[in-house]
């Protein structure tokens, strides 16, 4: 424990990203212990418009939700689907980059322009398509099945580039001469090299599907019954918070969100210099 | 040779219009059970007061025969392909009988000022400041700004935006809260028009400048310290070159060009952002428009901005593409 606190004051990115995330942590935990989540984050559970005071701590909004409800249940569910969204992302992009800079040849050509042509055309846009057709059946696990069908292409092509980099390096000739198939040298010899590259491309893959998630619904095309933060904030523009002075709704979501992205930033930023010891912090 | 290059860019260029185009038809047709042509009928009819269903189905064939969705598919697919070459996105469904490329390049200047203006202020100044910041015998206190622009470029631009608005435009009074011109006034070409013109894009703005210096800054900082390991670095000092000219001819130069790559590559979160920044400001830009048509069920322009985004955005790129070989000359393309 003690090394890797030690750890931390040579990477303090990673350590301020965990601390952010403690705090969220412990947030939800007492949002959780003080709130029934299923009745106070939903809609007409308590005094609607209130500004911050002791007993709603956060206010309520112009839906009658207790905002710090809200908050905690939306912090959970957020993270939830950007995390489902930038795992499967990732999965896919691990096994077609592997794929692709592997067997190299055609598949390799079909993947890499597959995943060029796409990768020009803003991934929100489309999403918007999609989510605009199944705007009724709308739930978290669609929303995140949505966003996790654009999300592979980044680590798509950051992984081709890394094994493809991997690929010439002798100890690969020497798995390849000593008679292991193609298979065994993928799990056993590339795979563990890149593992904590690939916990960095997960960071940023999460983060991703948090912004795609966070952009759809405050464009209206969430799931609507859900208390997320996204939908905190379209709420907000749809009942023009800051213009009836209702700065606690705004200030809620806001906060949240900044802390969440600093800290995936931050865990992003200590975990690339994990992985790649070149990129020594120049201060 | 570079003929062929260009050929190639171009036929990916048309390959991704294509691409674009038949998911934007057979994304919407596959969601079965959904008529939004019927929905929208029934729903105008309900808000006309009087709960009449009567022609509802004759109304609803009379639109389907007007919008061609009565035919068969594929005749469907090539006729949408031939009009969407000749511009013709489709009339829109809430503003009928205006037509989606009307109610696009009504938005489009607006949108058009605060991104151009957004994206050369936010780059030039990251990458001004990421270069100073790289460089050792520059002023040690930009250094401390690092953190704040860091911290701001983590978040959505409209995140930002919120934050902006809650500070300068409710609490400090200082700019409007939204909008693209003051509520009341009548467009006009004088100048106090342009002048609240400008007082209302600052806001909007500023929240996508803040939020995208960072991100230059950092990706300029560290191109810069790659630069003065390079040889050429060691060389032009031995020679005892003014350190005015190593800065900006040697280091800023080559420096400049990844830049440009990932300026390309960000375009398209550049745009998205900003469509979101409007949809918050209240800005009548495309982002606005794309709001409105989804909380409007308005289905045709909703497809008609994001095909015209995805081939605009295409063709910026493009265009881009055939730039970098002027911009470095080490890039040839030869086969």
């Amino acid at each position: 424990m003690s090394s890797f606190i030690r750890y931390l004051r040579r990477n303090p990115s990673l350590g301020i990203g965990i601390l952010m995330f403690t705090l969220l942590f412990a947030f939800c935990v007492v949002g959780y212990l003080r709130y029934d989540i299923s009745k106070a984050a939903y809609p007409l559970s308590a005094p609607a418009n209130r500004p911050p005071s002791l007993q709603y701590p956060l206010g309520t909004d112009s839906q009658g939700r207790e905002l710090y409800a809200v908050m905690t249940a939306g912090t959970i569910l957020t993270l939830r689907i950007g995390f489902t969204a930038g795992l499967i992302g990732l999965i896919i992009g691990t096994v077609l980059g592997f794929v692709a800079a592997y067997f190299r040849g055609w598949i390799d050509v079909l993947i890499k322009s597959l995943v060029d042509i796409l990768l020009t055309i803003p991934g929100l846009l489309i999403l918007v398509i999609i989510a605009s057709a199944t705007r009724q059946s709308m739930n978290i696990n669609l929303l995140a099945l949505i966003i996790a069908s654009l999300a592979w292409m980044g680590p798509t092509r950051n992984i081709r580039a890394q094994v493809l980099s991997l690929r010439e390096r002798p100890f690969l000739q020497a798995a390849r001469l000593s008679g292991m198939n193609s298979v065994e040298i993928i799990f056993f010899e590339l795979m563990p090299n890149l593992l904590p590259y690939l916990a960095a491309s997960l960071v940023g893959s999460v983060t991703g599907g948090i912004f795609a998630s966070l952009g759809l619904e405050a464009l209206g095309l969430g799931a609507m019954r859900e208390p997320t933060l996204g939908m905190t904030i379209y709420w907000v523009i749809y009942y023009s918070a800051l213009l009836k002075g209702m700065w606690w709704w705004a200030l809620a979501p806001v906060t949240v969100i900044v802390v969440i992205f600093v800290g995936l930033f931050s865990i992003g930023t200590g975990l690339d210099e994990l992985a790649n010891p070149r990129t020594r912090r120049i201060v | 040779m570079r003929l062929s290059y260009v050929a190639q860019r171009f036929l990916l260029l048309l390959a991704t219009m294509w691409i674009a185009a038949s998911i934007n038809f057979v994304l919407p047709r596959l969601a079965t059970g959904r008529d939004p042509i019927r929905e929208r009928i029934i729903a105008e009819s309900a808000r006309g007061g009087g709960a009449t269903n009567i022609g509802i189905n004759e109304m609803v064939a009379e639109y389907r025969a007007q919008f061609g969705l009565d035919e068969p598919l594929p005749k469907q697919y090539v006729t949408y392909l031939w009009n969407t070459l000749r511009f013709d996105l489709g009339k829109s469904l809430s503003n009928y009988p205006k037509t989606v490329m009307r109610l696009i390049t009504e938005a489009l200047p607006w949108t058009l000022g605060i991104v151009t203006f957004s994206t050369v202020t936010s780059f030039t100044l990251g990458t001004v400041f990421g270069a100073l910041i790289a460089w050792p015998r520059a002023p040690r206190l930009l250094s401390a700004t690092i953190p704040f622009l860091l911290t701001f470029s983590a978040v959505p631009f409209y995140i930002l935006g919120l934050v902006l608005i809650y500070i300068f435009a409710f609490q400090l009074k200082w700019f409007p809260i939204g909008g693209g011109y003051p509520i009341g006034t009548v467009p006009s070409f004088s100048l106090s028009f342009i002048g609240k013109l400008i007082y209302h894009a600052i806001l909007p703005s500023m929240s996508m400048i803040l939020a995208s210096t960072g991100g230059w800054a950092l990706g300029m900082r560290g191109m810069m310290v790659t630069i003065q390991g390079e040889d050429y670095m060691n060389y032009a000092e031995a020679k005892g070159l003014p350190e005015r000219r190593i800065f900006f001819g040697y280091a800023v130069r080559n420096a400049l060009l990844p830049q440009t790559t990932g300026l390309a590559l960000s375009l398209g979160y550049l745009v998205t952002g900003a469509g979101l920044v409007e949809v918050v400001f209240g800005y009548p830009g495309i982002g606005s428009l794309l709001g409105e048509s989804i909380t409007r069920f308005d289905y045709t322009t909703i497809y008609g901005i994001v095909f015209f985004l995805i081939v605009s955005l295409g063709i910026v790129l493009f265009i881009l593409d055939l730039l970098y070989p002027i911009i470095d000359p080490r890039i040839t393309y030869e086969q």
